[in-house]
């Protein structure tokens, strides 16, 4: 049979970055994908090595809107270990709680999303309206509604109120009710379960193989959750990784869907054990040596590189992204598939190329 | 089938979601980083908020006595107003509205003839 080959992306409507895929088709079949990545490349990577060390930690954030915070969680966790700093307990707390509120506005947006790329539209409205809640919370407790810049190295910026942190509580009740009422709508439609399950298998063999990470993993059976390993407050909070074992798109949808629950609890539990006290401590001196730092971000592990050189700029500053990992089980996925099976596949892979390309 | 079906009637009976912008408009949440404000007449030009902003957007002369920044280059982190030793660089809580051109703001400290009367008083 004669093959074309039809370009997807970098402009597409189900896409919000530019990705570029040279789709190799056989009929309505793919045969082979070719990815093409650089659309959005910054170049922010070197601009932190002109920047002060302090200042990166603005510059990092700016790697990727939905998972701002994590980055510049990662910078400032690596730099701490590096000057060995003891950051105090409050603001290790503070720092869950803004993490998490991150990761549900991250999975709320991908599975409005995800329900935007099947053509469900209210779906898509009613998850968003959920996810408002979340940004109001960002912007009253941080001033900001995506780049909160709330991390600094040593601690956090900005403290949140004990009434806050009550109306943190219930606005995540609120939302995790509403989820609960939409839940059904993902895990039980017939058009939804349609589209979902079956589609873009990644069994864990693959997924070990080709080193997915995040909910990729998650959903494919691989239990790897790099919050387990306790950074920030994780290590006195009670979870579980949420693992699937099916590893196609309904089960990624299930693993997102079931951490939006997850973050609600980490949360409420950070509300309830969170110290009172100090929320960062004063930094003297430049960071000298190599760490590696890692973070679960919304997508995945993300892993910091930084070298330093004793003075205030930083020699070397390395980030792997999570869609960087997981882009090569979006290419093993994609032979085999039907055409109009690859806006779904691309989002259950939640691509987030301003952070790949950075 | 019909797992919407109760969502989509709680819809039809209940107010909005959204605001209906232009005629109603929110006010801005207390602390909201909005944008970059000074007090000039408190500012005594010693460039720290200059030398700590992460993009360069500030930028202060001690002879002019002028302090300037550029809002399309600022990133509203704050950064600015926390070092400021005068506390005369504040966040203002209203965002800047959209702007034709990109320019900078200049603000040049008028002499004080009122501070020089306390002196000799």
């Amino acid at each position: 049979m004669s093959r074309s080959v039809i370009p997807f992306g970098p402009q597409h409507p189900v896409l919000p970055e530019p990705l570029h895929l040279k789709l190799v088709m056989e009929d309505e079949k793919i045969v082979e994908a070719i990815p093409a990545i650089g659309y959005v490349h910054r170049g922010l990577e070197k601009l932190t090595e002109v920047k002060e060390y302090t200042q990166n930690v603005f510059v990092v954030e700016r790697i990727c809107g939905i998972c701002s915070f994590m980055h510049a969680m990662a910078y400032c966790q690596g730099i701490e270990s590096l000057m060995e700093i003891q950051i105090p307990d409050r603001a290790r707390y503070l720092r869950v709680i803004w993490a998490e509120l991150h990761r549900i506005h991250s999975h709320l947006l991908w599975l409005g999303l995800l329900a935007d790329a099947f053509g469900f539209e209210s779906l898509f409205m009613q998850v968003w309206r959920n996810r408002e809640k979340v940004m109001d919370i960002m912007e009253e407790t941080a001033g900001s509604r995506v780049i909160i810049s709330t991390n600094a190295i040593g601690g956090t910026r900005r403290d949140i109120s004990k009434d806050m942190l009550l109306k943190i509580r219930v606005i995540v009740d609120e939302i995790k009710e509403d989820m609960k009422q939409l839940e059904p709508v993902f895990f039980n439609d017939y058009t939804v379960k349609h589209r979902l399950v079956g589609v873009g298998v990644l069994t864990s063999e693959d997924a070990y193989s080709l080193g997915a990470v995040g909910p990729m993993a998650r959903a494919s059976g691989i239990s790897q959750d790099l919050r387990t390993t306790g950074y920030a407050a994780y290590g006195e909070l009670d979870f579980e990784p949420v693992v699937e074992k099916d590893g196609d798109s309904y089960a990624r949808t299930m693993v997102r869907l079931k951490e939006v629950y997850q973050s609600v609890s980490l949360i409420k539990q950070a509300i309830a054990n969170i110290p009172e006290g100090e929320i960062s401590v004063p930094v003297k001196g430049n960071p000298n040596g190599e760490v590696i730092a890692r973070v679960e971000q919304p997508r995945g592990e993300v892993l910091y590189y930084l070298k330093g050189n004793g003075t205030k700029n930083l020699e070397r500053l390395r980030v792997r992204t999570p869609t960087f990992a997981n882009i090569p089980t979006l290419l093993k996925m994609l032979p085999g598939s039907q055409l109009a099976d690859v806006p779904v596949l691309i989002l259950t892979i939640d691509p987030c190329i301003s952070c790949t390309e950075r | 089938m019909f797992d919407m079906l109760g969502s989509v009637l709680k819809n039809l009976v209940s107010r909005p979601a959204t605001r209906k912008y232009p005629f109603e408009k929110r006010e801005p949440l207390k602390d909201t980083r909005g944008q970059v404000g000074i007090n000039i007449d408190d500012c005594i030009f010693c460039s720290i908020c200059s030398r700590k902003c992460p993009s360069d957007a500030i930028n202060v002369n001690k002879a002019e006595k002028s302090w300037e920044i550029n809002h399309f280059k600022c990133v509203m982190c704050g950064v600015c107003a926390e070092v400021c030793p005068k506390k005369c660089v504040d966040m203002v809580e209203q965002y800047k509205t959209p702007a034709y051109s990109k320019s900078s703001a200049k603000y040049v400290q008028q002499p004080k003839p009122a501070s020089q009367d306390n002196k000799t008083a």
